[in-house]
């Protein structure tokens, strides 16, 4: 299971953003994490959890905003949310279709003090 | 109370650390693949097979990533190949971070100009996770069924070369192979797809060549008439 490193890497980011703005405690955290990627979010929040005990973060409220898998069809520019990986367009049945979000694995921002 | 604004991909320490490695391989003009495939497809037997042919063209060395044990490392080893063991423990991938510090081992080998990476078997994680490589190989075997692809989507997404591998075991399952390669490229159209056999040799002189070609060595026909 990776969602421990993927953890750890961003628990260590957030320290940096901590240590660079002064502040001591953080309160939030929101992260998004895409549909396409290979990351549990479930698993990511059991992992904080259990990292957090004893540290500056322990106590801080995770939000995790799941991004939806978006794709546009390359033939008529239609956008729409795939349900499975290869949906054709719904519009036109057109089956070259660009992923256009799904992939995020982000830090968005931080509450502190 | 302050609300910082972050921004940051989750990934982004092991991908600076990636690029570093990229620049570094780069620099000394080493060539390097990321094999990535389950476990059990034939990952260390084709870079067996690999580096017999390739080996009097080019000069090359492995790192080996496995949770447990060297024993693909002896393997490796018994071809006179400079060959590095990362032993992972429990993690199911290997990362920038790790193949960063089995740099200073590669440079120390003189003239070294193909890297070959053997990930740890997994179908799932190692596609997220960049070491700094030129193209992840992926494999699978016949043996795993042709809508491989459909299941593994980001893996097949993330590498740019697919080996279809144990080819000599066809008439022993229902494996469709025409069906395998519209599945790969459905989910990733610039896969360049090849089928091998370990056993029988075939397709290794086209895998071979391809190779080559990427690292910039010269071939001619000298690996084809290698090929039995």
């Amino acid at each position: 299971m990776h969602e421990m490193s993927i953890t750890l890497s961003m628990m260590e980011i957030v320290r940096e953003h901590m240590a660079k703005n002064g502040v001591g405690r953080l309160k939030r955290l929101r992260i998004r994490v895409g549909e396409f990627t290979a990351v549990e979010p479930h698993a990511v929040r059991f992992c904080f959890e259990a990292c957090v005990k004893g540290t500056s973060m322990e106590g801080a409220v995770l939000d995790i905003e799941d991004v939806p898998l978006m794709g546009k069809c390359v033939e008529c520019n239609e956008e729409f949310c795939m349900e499975y990986l290869l949906q054709p367009c719904p519009k036109c049945d057109g089956v070259a279709v660009t992923r256009t979000t799904g992939s995020e694995l982000d830090i968005v921002s931080m509450e502190a003090e | 109370m302050h609300d910082i604004l972050i921004q940051e991909d989750i990934l982004s320490k092991n991908d600076e650390i990636a690029q570093e490695n990229r620049e570094m391989l780069r620099e000394r003009g080493v060539f390097s693949i990321n094999m990535v495939s389950s476990p059990g497809s034939g990952k260390t037997s084709i870079i067996e097979k690999t580096i017999g042919l390739v080996k009097e063209f080019l000069k090359l060395a492995v790192i080996e990533g496995d949770i447990q044990t060297d024993l693909d490392a002896q393997r490796i080893k018994r071809h006179g190949i400079p060959v590095k063991q990362i032993t992972t423990g429990r993690t199911c991938h290997l990362d920038a971070h790790m193949v960063h510090h089995a740099l200073p081992w590669l440079f120390g080998h003189k003239d070294i100009k193909f890297l070959i990476i053997e990930n740890v078997g997994n179908m799932v994680c190692p596609a997220e996770y960049d070491l700094g490589e030129d193209m992840k190989v992926a494999v699978m075997s016949v043996t795993e069924g042709d809508d491989k692809p459909l299941k593994y989507p980001a893996m097949f997404s993330a590498s740019q070369v697919l080996l279809i591998n144990k080819i000599d075991l066809l008439p022993y399952t229902d494996f469709n192979m025409q069906r395998a390669r519209e599945n790969a490229l459905r989910i990733n159209p610039d896969l360049l797809v090849l089928e091998t056999s370990c056993v029988k040799g075939s397709g290794f002189s086209d895998w071979c060549e391809f190779l080559l070609r990427s690292a910039g060595a010269d071939t001619g026909p000298a690996i084809k008439s290698l090929i039995k």
